[in-house]
């Protein structure tokens, strides 16, 4: 079956000259047991849509070919019959039921979230993902890594284009995942179609779905939900690795977080703070406030030459810490530590002729965050 | 109590053109301008709502070109991001609101009374406004584009909170503009259910109309069962934007999912509004060309008022990634599933109205039969679609941009350009050009093919819809697609050319302009004069 589906579709697109694999056109059977089950479900469905088509359109194309009024075919006058009726009615509804029990089987897999050996916490945010490892305080923010000279076409496109993180999801393979997802601002939707795994992340609600990968590899995918001007440069990519390869992996991260805490405490020099936020503003703040700070009014306000912000520390650290509640600016507290917030504000009062020769340490920040 | 008195001799109307502009004055019709802004005549309404719906069609066309183009290869070329969401979503509120809807009003306001056999539509002035509103909404709505900030950036279907706390400050003259389109389509709906209960030639049962005034009457209740909770839910998104109210506000106490559940309550009785007149069209169109009654008009009017009533129970199957519980998502998808019941009726009784039929393939005929092919192939990938496991694949990517422009484009629009071209000689007693009207059919068939077909493959692929830039491997399908649009818009020129033609001259058409024809408005002279049935017709009833 799986064949004659290929080469109905080599057949059309074979005009376009298209170099295509079979994931390219069709629905991937994925990397998991749902995403097999789904692909099952998906082709079945679609192969009875084919016999009924075919049956339906032959009956219509034999009667416009057969009973041509141009070659002096004679109109009948039957309009009822009342058997006929209903059995085209009784059949679909039986073809439906035969449908109904395998899909409603899956789906009741597919909401067994129990069980899980990890939990991972998915937060969407106006544009990037963050993931939270539940209890192993471990979390990263994940942005997308393709430069804007590529989508602008000033550089070559590479082969991942769109839909490569600077931070993947990484999971272990053989276990089962459960994700929490949520949103800090507007509706996102978090999709892999390796794993099958499409939901919605909405703010004020904690959706639950879970996987268990069967192989290791790179999954790509993207946010499914339109949430503003950066909704297609939005990709979600995982990581699945063997499972000692992931222990290796969390417990490393594990300790570079622990390192990252204990910076909080200490004087951080100038330039170290300046280097770090350079950093996190390009992968966070630019995608509204744009790259040199010009920002892109009334929307995203500019930060270069900002007055407000240039006079005043305490209120640039209010927004950055607490958002702007009504408008698009998210609340950092949660998302980043105090070294990263430190970092970044330090940067923006020092980049663009901001001269403001401002240092934020990261001790004040954790400071202003506990009150 | 006052005594009985004896009824007063009616007013004779005068049955000349000439001398009764507006059906209840004796005085000239005003001239200019002011004879189409104070019309009531249900014929010159009709003309209105159909070159109000043509210049739409052509305005959402140009924006859904702007985003073909932009589509047509990887990376951002023409426009940005911002202005790519704009124009989505001015693309499918256009669309819906102003070109498809509009244009089913004004074949209804042009043939249900020539249909049934009444002088005028029972609201006249009613009429009138219904009309008025709709320029009034859009000019407002489009004028949204030039304002600061731009317009509407959503999606047509606004969810919240991206369509509130993060909406543009012109969301509320969006409002404002959904509102007076929502207040026409409810006193379009009231005057078409009006007219048909009450003004119906004498003799003729509810089981003898039409199968287009079947529908449309079927569509006039969905239209007041739903226009008012679509009021309801942009009046909340109002009043979370300017009065501080969190409706969907989580933040507030609101609920997201909520705005969800109410813009589908109205949204998918919304989506067989679009389609019920089509299957009406359709089913005057198919019996006249193939010389033969349409097979199954009893069950044409159950199965249509069996998806009505379904339509009002299906509406989460929008919504099958936001979180429901299972026994929800098990109860929209097989209520959902059980749609394609009443649906296949539907095209097995065309299917065999044709069998041994004697068939001709006039322009009508031709966008008649694409709608039947077309339309079926757009209800097996919804049949699809409703499969909610496979869902969690299919959602919000470009397989369902392809389902409902499927249904939309060659299913609905097809079924009005059938339509127009089926009445043009009753319209203008002029037959329009058929050669022009074929090559129009076969550019269109081609270009909609083109420019919607391998959307499939691109969805299934794992293209998300409304992004302005796509992975390289969604390169080819998204080539072919914008071809196929570009071909698709210019073809419709000829549409254009054919009216223009047709109202200026051509073949002339007798009364009964198409051979097999049998409905009450073949029984009028072509063109059809301003007034017609001021004398209630005969109703011969044809054995159904």
């Amino acid at each position: 079956m799986r064949s004659a589906w290929r080469w109905l579709l080599v057949i059309t697109l074979s005009a376009s000259g298209s170099q295509a694999n079979a994931n390219d056109w069709n629905m991937p059977v994925g990397v998991t047991d749902v995403s097999a089950d789904i692909f099952g479900l998906h082709m079945t469905i679609f192969w009875i849509c084919v016999v009924i088509g075919l049956v339906v359109f032959g009956a219509m194309f034999y009667s416009l070919f057969r009973y041509r009024h141009s070659k002096g075919a004679k109109a009948a006058n039957f309009h009822e019959h009342t058997s006929v009726e209903v059995l085209w009615t009784a059949i679909p509804v039986l073809i439906l039921v035969g449908m109904a029990v395998p899909a409603t089987a899956t789906l009741k897999n597919m909401y067994d979230s129990s069980d899980a050996e990890l939990d991972v916490m998915i937060t969407g945010q106006q544009w990037r993902w963050r993931y939270e490892y539940l209890g192993e305080d471990v979390a990263f923010t994940s942005n997308m890594s393709t430069p804007r000279t590529q989508v602008s076409g000033a550089e070559t496109r590479g082969e991942h284009y769109l839909l490569e993180v600077d931070e993947p999801l990484v999971l272990p393979i053989n276990r089962k995942v459960r994700f929490l997802m949520t949103s800090d601002d507007v509706i996102h939707s978090w999709w892999v179609p390796d794993l099958a795994v499409k939901q919605d992340t909405i703010p004020g609600f904690i959706n639950e779905n879970w996987v268990t990968i069967n192989e290791p590899g790179i999954y790509r995918g993207q946010c499914t939900e339109l949430c503003g001007i950066n909704h297609g440069f939005m990709p979600v990519v995982v990581h699945a690795m063997e499972e000692d390869e992931f222990d290796g992996w969390l417990a490393e991260r594990k300790e570079a977080a622990a390192e990252e805490a204990m910076g909080v405490d200490r004087e951080w020099a100038m330039e170290e703070l300046v280097a770090r936020g350079q950093e996190i503003y390009q992968s966070i703040c630019s995608s509204c406030h744009q790259a040199e700070g010009q920002g892109s009014p009334p929307a995203f306000p500019a930060l270069a030459n900002n007055e407000q912000l240039i006079s005043d520390v305490d209120w640039h650290l209010n927004k950055v810490i607490n958002g702007v509640s009504g408008a698009a600016m998210p609340a950092f507290r949660s998302t980043l530590n105090p070294v990263e917030i430190a970092a970044v504000v330090t940067y923006t009062r020092n980049a663009w002729g901001n001269d403001t020769g401002d240092v934020v340490q990261p001790s004040e920040v954790a400071e202003l965050i506990a009150q | 109590m006052s005594p009985k008195l004896p009824p007063q001799p009616h007013l004779q109307h005068s049955s000349t053109a000439v001398s009764d502009g507006q059906s209840q004055s004796h005085a000239a019709p005003p001239k200019g301008i002011l004879r189409w802004l104070l019309t009531t005549n249900h014929k010159e309404i009709g003309s209105l709502y159909l070159i109000f719906s043509l210049t739409m069609f052509f305005v959402g066309g140009i924006f859904a070109l702007v985003v073909r183009a932009e589509l047509f290869q990887p990376g951002l070329q023409l426009v940005e991001p911002e202005f790519f969401n704009q124009m989505t979503t001015m693309h499918g509120l256009i669309m819906v609101f102003a070109a498809v809807m509009p244009a089913f009003t004004g074949l209804a306001n042009w043939m249900i009374p020539l249909q049934i056999g009444a002088p005028d539509m029972a609201l006249p002035r009613l009429n009138n406004f219904s009309f008025w509103l709709l320029p009034v909404a859009f000019a407002l709505l489009l004028s949204t584009l030039f304002m600061p900030g731009g317009g509407p950036n959503f999606g047509w279907t606004f969810y919240a909170p991206l369509s509130t706390n993060y909406a543009p400050p012109s969301t509320s003259f969006f409002i404002l503009a959904l509102h007076m389109a929502g207040i026409s389509s409810i006193l379009g709906a009231i005057n078409i259910i009006a007219t048909i209960l009450n003004m119906r030639a004498p003799g003729m049962r509810l089981m003898d109309m039409p199968l287009f005034v079947w529908t449309w009457l079927i569509t006039a209740f969905l239209l007041i069962a739903v226009m008012p909770v679509l009021a309801a839910v942009i009046t909340m998104m109002l009043m979370d934007i300017n009065f501080g109210t969190s409706f969907f506000n989580a933040a507030g106490g609101g609920d997201p999912v909520l705005f969800q559940h109410l813009f589908w309550t109205f949204g998918h009785p919304e989506v067989y509004i679009m389609i019920l007149p089509a299957f009406g069209i359709v089913s005057a169109i198919i019996p006249t060309f193939a010389r033969k009654p349409l097979f199954g008009y009893a069950s044409m009017v159950y199965a249509t008022a069996a998806i009505a009533f379904l339509s009002f129970l299906v509406w989460a199957h929008h919504m099958f990634v936001v979180g429901m519980p299972l026994v929800a998502e098990l109860f929209f998808m097989y209520t959902t599933m059980l749609i394609a019941v009443p649906t296949g009726v539907k095209v097995f009784n065309w299917v065999t109205t044709l069998f041994r039929g004697s068939i001709s393939f006039e322009s009508p005929m031709l966008f008649a039969l694409a709608f039947v092919v077309l339309f079926t192939i757009g209800g097996f990938s919804g049949l699809m679609l409703a499969i909610a496991p496979a869902d969690f694949q299919y959602h919000d990517t470009y397989f369902v941009v392809a389902h409902f422009h499927y249904v939309l484009v060659p299913g609905a629009i097809f079924a009005i350009m059938a339509g127009v071209y089926y009445w043009l000689p009753k319209w203008t007693g002029n037959y329009p050009n058929e050669r022009l009207a074929q090559w129009h059919f076969w550019f269109s068939i081609i270009g909609v093919n083109l420019t919607f077909f391998p959307m499939h493959f691109a969805g299934l692929a794992g293209m998300p819809r409304r992004i302005p830039d796509y992975a390289l491997q969604f390169a080819d399908f998204n080539l072919l697609s914008s071809i196929g649009a570009f071909f698709f818009g210019a073809s419709q020129l000829l549409f254009v050319l054919g009216i223009i033609l047709c109202v200026r001259g051509g073949k002339k058409a007798p009364a009964k302009a198409w051979e097999g024809a049998e409905d009450l408005e073949w029984t009028v002279p072509s063109p059809a004069p301003l007034h017609t049935f001021e004398t209630p017709p005969v109703f011969h009833r044809i054995s159904h």
